[in-house]
Parts: structure tokens; sequence; C-alpha cells
């Protein structure tokens, strides 16, 4: 009898609820989506922290298909994906739960996770291009226009067909035409500039709730890692790399001066991740270990304050920067929070993302100084931005109303728990970092980017 | 564990307890009684303050000028050389720092547990303020420069929040985001020169950085061009944190905060951070001629514009604030010359100076009148004798340029504000355009979906 592969079984669980929604076999949407990704968590969790080894399976042993594979690198991804849908449907209250699609949600789960439990080429690029179909679904049925949606992922999903079909057709990837196609796509997915639009046009007209998981789980970066890194030659990471620093500068100006709280949230969003992605690209241990832990730092900090500034929405509307809400009396503990969750993205002591930014800088500035003192500078205006958007929603006005605006018990849940995590990476940091390089060293050795068993380069 | 070890965890360690509990409570929602508060500020303060005292006491005894609190590696990441390392220096520099430190942070403390008793924000300003002495005794015995940003960081979040204390009125809020804006050149322009010397020195420990074995001696061996390329950066980040020159502008800004915060930071404490970094990092100053020149140049024209601009203020902590710029740079120009146990003595002296005078600033008509009652007669009020010297324009150009603030932050505001936030709004300009292009088919549909989302949540 085949063993039970509980890496295959893990993006199952919100499949079946996503099959139990639609089918209607439950009415109760929010209890569902709840316990389903409630259990989809702590599955991930253990796995991860158990160190279980993903086996054969039931498709290899059925069909031959090895389409299972774990490693250093996906271990955190899998719990702290889980993590991001878990604490997005636990702090989706108020009216959000009338728009919210718990359906979209499990599906879009179970796309995200059968991704990152794969590195089988054909299977990832399916995956992917599912993958964008819950938003599309979500926009219209909202009854906005897809246009500008379909316009870049039919272009990513095309380019990604595309230049995977050519790199396997060729002996020489770094003169074929394959390398540009899957370039594009990596930049169209992680909306690296000029490809950013169609996450502004998404942030607009999708609820905020699924626009958040369908960016923080960040698997442009993800693509990169797997499809891009071991192929692409070095002048095409350097192209990533150079646009992602642009991207990260750019959008932490326009996050500065964005008037509108979802604007904003994309803005600052876009930039980190595109911070994550210089530091994957130098294809260096150190920079790909700083990548890494900005990528975990970032899921979780961003994700936080995303549904902080989510759960603000629910209240108050749609937030509209030009003016003061002063609503730190109403909502004390939610204030703590959103500043807590958007220092920690920005890297502050104490914080999760301390290390994570210390070493991405640290890694850039031993490349070039002049691209190190690019990232200090985004990751300045983004300090600057964060502070600014904090004043202008809890603070310079004193709000009144009628509506208790306290945090609900399952938002304090949320609060407390991530606030936990956040905090213990930051004051805890070395058996992250240290999972984090010895991933990157994994990985470029598996890549071929550096000889086998080096120690890692000296910078 | 030695008995000088035992004092050192002790000061360390009990103002970091402090600050955790009252984080904690915050975060939490369960915030203590005002006299709890009042009794963790003073413990943690009392406890440290004996720390302090016990460091020095065995220093003196055993003659040793140097002791280390060595807690190891916060990260390491051995085969890239990558460290942070958390080690406390106690020597001739940090050791006096620390102790005026205590004694103001604890005098200060207690007269805001008076000033702001019964206040709805006094738990917020005691985790400000106990964020503060964190940060700033991370800062003043960090032995190492990554140590030092961790503290300086800290020091900046609590000032920009403490400024910003009475945070239902707009103007402590917005001036509170200036400070915090120039705060995060100043990160910047250090986050980017501990890296740098951190890069081409390969050490992060100062007493390695300079080869010495205690401040002040020591020696940096770098090339000019380095030495001028770190010596500048360093310099800039002192005038941000240090309100010199063309930062000054933010001083007086930052008297927005309560009475009690003001002393402590603007008159005491964090204005002399930035002449600290210059002090420890004096080694590296030593070896150029030409830094000591535009060291001593920065000093010598922030002393001269802030005494110019304190004599004209028409509100008393303003003119308490350019009295503090003015001595300050005249610090500079004593570290500049190398008389640095005479500026470390300077600085001790007008931190208590200057903290008594705003402590009294509330009340100093009554303290005039006093004085004149007193000695029988009026306070005399002449004026330099060089001013009867310039003609009634000059003198009336002069007294323009300085009640003005030497149009410091009109400057910063045309020349770096706007342009930047026309650069920006530009371009988001031109991205709306490009969205409407793109999405012409539904963008008047999408935005009738949104209207109706926001008169939803609105009703």
């Amino acid at each position: 009898m085949t063993e039970v592969n509980w890496f295959e079984v893990l993006p199952l669980l919100p499949l079946i609820g996503f099959l139990v929604l639609r089918l209607k076999l439950l009415s109760a949407a929010r209890e569902v989506g709840l316990i389903v990704s409630g259990v989809t968590l702590l599955l991930a969790t253990f796995l991860y922290l158990s160190g279980v080894v993903a086996g054969p399976g039931w498709f290899g042993s059925w069909w031959g298909w090895n389409l299972v594979h774990v490693d250093e690198f996906s271990g955190p991804l899998l719990p702290l994906t889980a993590l991001i849908y878990f604490v997005t449907l636990l702090a989706t209250v108020g009216h959000k739960t009338q728009q919210f699609s718990y359906a979209g949600a499990l599906l879009s789960e179970c796309l995200t996770l059968a991704t990152m439990t794969t590195d089988t080429s054909w299977w990832m690029i399916v995956l992917l291009s599912l993958g964008v179909l819950p938003m599309w679904f979500e926009i219209r049925s909202r009854g906005g226009s897809t246009r500008l949606y379909e316009l870049h992922q039919g272009l990513f999903v095309v380019c990604l067909l595309l230049g995977w079909w050519l790199a396997e057709r060729s002996s020489q990837p770094s003169l074929n035409v394959s390398v540009v196609f899957l370039t594009i796509a990596v930049l169209i997915r992680s909306g690296a500039f000029p490809f950013h639009l169609w996450r502004i046009d998404m942030f607009e007209k999708g609820t905020f709730g699924s626009s958040i998981l369908m960016v923080s789980p960040m698997l442009g970066a993800y693509l990169c890692m797997r499809l891009v890194l071991p192929t692409e030659p070095d002048w095409a990471l350097h192209a990533i790399s150079g646009l992602s620093l642009a991207t990260a500068v750019y959008a932490s100006g326009m996050a500065l001066v964005q008037r509108d709280g979802r604007r904003f949230f994309c803005y600052l969003f876009l930039s980190h991740s595109s911070l994550v992605l210089v530091g994957l690209e130098m294809a260096t241990p150190i920079g790909l270990a700083a990548g890494l832990s900005m990528w975990l730092s970032v899921g979780l900090a961003l994700t936080s304050y995303g549904i902080t500034l989510r759960c603000i929405e629910a209240r108050v509307g749609r937030i509209d920067l030009d003016r003061y809400y002063g609503l730190y009396a109403h909502m004390p503990t939610m204030a703590a929070f959103f500043l807590l969750t958007g220092l920690a993205s920005v890297g502050f002591p104490c914080t999760i993302g301390f290390i994570a930014g210390e070493l991405l800088t640290e890694s850039v500035v031993a490349y070039s100084p002049i691209v190190g003192s690019l990232v200090v500078v985004a990751t300045m205006l983004n300090g600057i931005a964060v502070l600014r958007v904090y004043f202008r929603v809890f603070t310079g006005a004193s709000h009144s109303t009628t509506i208790p605006m306290r945090s609900l018990l399952e938002e304090r849940v949320a609060i407390v728990a991530l606030s936990l995590l956040i905090v213990l990476g930051g004051v805890y940091p070395q058996p992250g970092v240290e999972s984090r390089y010895r991933a990157a060293v994994h990985l470029l050795e598996n890549y071929h980017r550096i000889p086998m068993q080096s120690g890692g380069v000296e910078h | 564990m030695s008995l000088v070890q035992y004092f050192a965890s002790m000061l360390v360690g009990a103002p970091v307890i402090g600050f955790v509990m009252l984080g904690l409570s915050g975060l939490l929602h369960r915030p203590f009684s005002e006299l709890v508060v009042d009794r963790i500020a003073k413990i943690s303060v009392g406890v440290g303050l004996v720390g302090a005292l016990g460091v020095l006491g065995v220093m003196m005894w055993s003659g040793h000028t140097l002791e280390v609190l060595d807690l190891g590696n916060f990260v390491e990441i051995g085969t890239e050389h990558f460290h942070f390392h958390l080690e406390f220096l106690f020597d001739r520099l940090s050791l006096p720092m620390v102790l005026m430190t205590f004694v103001l942070v604890g005098v200060i403390g207690s007269f805001a547990n008076i000033y702001l008793a019964g206040d709805a924000g006094y738990h917020r300003f005691f985790l400000a303020f106990s964020m503060f002495l964190v940060g700033l005794l991370f800062a003043f015995l960090a032995g190492t420069i990554e140590t030092l940003f961790f503290g300086w960081e800290l020091v900046g979040l609590s000032s920009a929040l403490l400024i910003a204390y009475f945070h239902e009125r707009k103007a402590p809020v917005e001036n509170g985001l200036w400070v915090w804006g120039v705060y995060r050149i100043a990160d910047g322009a250090f986050l980017m020169a501990a890296l740098m010397l951190h890069h081409l020195t390969g050490e992060g420990e100062f007493m390695r950085m300079v080869s010495s074995t205690a401040w002040p001696e020591g020696v940096v061996r770098m090339d000019t061009w380095s030495t001028w390329v770190v010596g500048v950066l360093l310099l800039v980040a002192a005038a941000g944190k240090s309100g010199l020159v063309p930062f000054s502008g933010w001083l007086p800004r930052a008297m927005e905060g309560p009475t009690p915060s003001s002393a402590v930071f603007y008159g005491a404490l964090s204005i002399h951070l930035g002449v600290y970094l210059l002090l420890r990092m004096g080694p590296l100053y030593a070896e150029s001629v030409g830094l000591r020149v535009l060291m001593f140049s920065l000093g010598m024209v922030s002393a001269i514009f802030a005494a110019m601009a304190s004599r004209v203020q028409t509100d008393v902590k303003s003119a308490l604030a350019f009295a503090s710029v003015c001595q300050v740079g005249i610090i500079v120009m004593e570290i500049a010359l190398g008389l640095w146990y005479v500026a470390l003595v300077h600085i001790i002296g007008h931190a208590f100076l200057r903290s008594l005078q705003l402590l009294r600033a509330p009340t100093l008509l009554r303290d005039y009148r006093a004085l004149e009652n007193a000695i029988g007669g009026r306070l005399a009020s002449g004026e330099p004798f060089w001013v009867s010297q310039l003609s009634a324009q000059r003198q009336m150009q002069w007294y323009r340029f300085a009640l003005e603030r030497g149009y410091m932050d009109a400057l910063i505001e045309g020349w770096v504000l706007r342009p930047f936030v026309r650069f920006f709004r530009v371009c988001e300009r031109i991205e709306n355009q490009w969205l409407q292009r793109l999405d012409a088919v539904g963008g008047e549909k999408a935005k009738d979906v949104l209207d109706t989302e926001r008169k939803r949540v609105s009703e």
C-alpha cells in the first residue's frame, strides 16, 4: 500500500473546502474557510517543524509523476503561505464577510500551496497559469473590467509557456530568446516596473483580502528561483535585479505620495517584494540568503500590515490619506499593531525585518556601494511612508462615532499571534537566517552557480 | 560572571525589562495603572543607575579603563564572515554618558509622573520614554557599529512619537513626521557609513576598527577616499540627529511634545547623540585634516546661526532649542580641534543646564519676576556691541533671517519636498492615464462598483 505523502494532502485540503462551498454542501462559508485553512496551517507547520521529507506519493505510484518536491528553500514557505491565508480569513469581519469569496480564497490557497510543493517545471507552469484565474473571476463577478488584468496575465502565461518550451529545446539558453520570455514572465508576475499596473488595477477592483492573497505569497519570486535561476545567464539575472531595484525605489516614492490607502499598500508591497528580488538575483550565497530572509519577513509583516489596513477599512470605508482620521482612541491595539508591522517591514530593530534588511544592505553594498545606497533610499522612503500613514489613520483629529470600533476577538487573536511571530523573529533571528543561508547554498549548488560543497563566497 | 559583568547586566537588563513590560501591556491592551507604570519606570532606572555606579566603582578600584560585556553574536553566518555582534563597551566615553542618561531620565521621569498625571496618554508617554532609554543605552554603550545603529533607530522612533504626543491636533503630528523624515535621512547616511566601514575594514567592533585598547586612542587604517566618504556620511548622520545646519529646522518643531520629553530629548540627551557618534569615531576624523576642517566649519556655521536664531525666537522653548544647537555647534568645533575630553565635559554640563532650563520654561515669567524682585530692578537686556554697528536695513534683514530660522525649512520644502512630490504626482498622473487607456472598456463600470461599495460602507 502506498504511504501517504502529506505534502500532496496539503493543497488538497483547501481544494476539498473549495468543493464543499462550490457544491453548496455546507452554507457556512466563513466557518468552512476558517476550519479548512486552520487545519492546513497546522499540517504545514507540523510538516515543517518535524522535518518530514516528501516521498513518492500517490501521483508517483499511480502515474509515475513525481510532482512533489519540498526542500530547504520551500519548506518554511508552506507554513508562511498557510498562515497568510488563515489570518486573512480570520480577520475578515463586518461587511467584508459578504464581499469576500471564501471559495475563491480556498481555491487560490490550493493552487499556491501546490505550486510551492513542486519543482517540476511543467506542473508549476500549469499551476501558476491557473493561479491567475480566481482573481479574474472575482473582478468579473464584481462587475469590473478585466481587460488590463487579462492583458498582463495573458502575456505572463504566454511568456511562461513559450519561454519554457523554447528553453527545453535549446542547448544554449544564454543565446536563446527563451531567456527574454522567462525574464518578462517573472517581471510581470512580480509587478516590476513597467509591468506593475495590473497590481494597482487589481487592488482597485478586487476585494482587499483577495488582492493581499494574490501578492503576499510572492509567486513571482518563487518562479524566479525555480525556473529562472537554474537556466538563465548572469546578464538576465542582473537585468531582473536592476529593474527590481528601480521598481523598489520608484514604488517607495509613489507610496509616500499616495492618497488612497489601498494604492499605498500596493506600492509599499511592490517596493518590498522588489527588494526581495534584488537579493535573490544577486546569486551569491549571502545575497540569496538575504533575499530569502526578507521574503519571510516581508511576507509576514506586510500581510499583517495589509490585514490591519483592511480591518480599518471595514470600519471607516476606503481610506483617504489626504485627511486625518484620529482613530487611536477607538482602537489603540490596532494602532500599535499597525505601527509594529509597518516598522517590521522596513527593518526596524527588534522585529523580524531588521536582520533581513541588514543582510540585504550588507550584501548589496559588498556588490556595489551605489546600488547599496539605492536600497537604503528605498528603505528610508518606505519608513517615512509607514509613519505618515500611521499618523494619518490614527492621529491628527478627534474621531467621533456611535458605532463601537474596538477590535473583535478574532482580530485580537490574529494581532497577538502575528505580533509574537514578528517580535520573536526579531529578537531570536539566528535559526531563521541559518535556515535561509543553507537554502541559498543548496539552491546555488544545485543550479551550479557555485561549486558543490563550497563554503560560500568571500566578500 | 565577574562582578563588573554582573553590574553591567543590571545596567542593560533593567531598562530592557521595563520597556518589554510596558510594551506588552500596551499591545495586549491591558494597560497598567499609573502607579504601576511609575514603579516600573523608577525601578528600571534605579536598578540601571546602581548597575552603572557599580561598573564605575569596579573600574576605578581595578584601574581598568575598558570593560566589555560580550553577549555574543546575535546572528552569525560563519562562512560568510557575517555576524551581528552584541557587545557593550564601558570606557571613558560611554560610562559618563550612561551615568548622565540615568540621572536625567530618572529626574525627568519623576517630573513627568506629576506633570502628566491623569493624562490619557500617560502610559503611551512612558512606553516611548522607556524605548528612548533603551535606545540611548544601546547607542552609548555600543561596542559595534551595528549595535549603535540599533539604539540610534529606537531613539529616532521614540522621538517622533513623543513629538506627536498630543496627537489629536494636526500640528504636533505634522512636526513629528517632519522630524522622522530628517531622522530617516540621518539613519540612511549612518547605515551606509556603517556598512561601508564594515566592508572596508572587515570589522564591526569599534575597538578593532580603530586598532586600539580604549577610547580615545586608536587609528583607522583606510585609504583617503574611503575615509572621506565614510567621514562625510557620518557627519550627515550626526548633523541630522543633532540638529546642525542644514537640519536645524526640526528642533523647534520638536518642541511640540510635552515639556518633559522636550527637556530630555532636545535639551539633554538625544541632541547629543550625533556628537557622541563623532566622538566615538574621533580616530577616523583624526586621520584627515580636510574632514576636520569640514567638521569645524559645520560646527561654526551651526553655532553662529543658532546663536542668532535663539535671540529672536518668540517662545521660550524654541529659543532654548536654538541655544542647544549653538552649544552643540561649539562641541562639534571642539571635536574637530581634537579637544575630545573638553567636548565630553561640555556635553555633560550642557545637558544638565539645558534640562533645568527646559523644565523651568513653563514658569519662566514667574522666575523672572522673582529675580527682579530679588535684585530690586529690571534684568539687563542689552544687545551685543556689533549690532549697533549695522545699518537699520541690515539689522532688519538679519532679524528676519534669524526669525525665519534661516529659511532652512522653506528651502528644504521648496527644493527637496515639493519637487519630489511633484515628480511622483506626475508619475501617478501618467499611470492613471495608462490605466484608463488600457482599461477603457470597463473603467466607468468599475468606478460605479467602487462608488457603490463606498456608499454601502458609509451606510
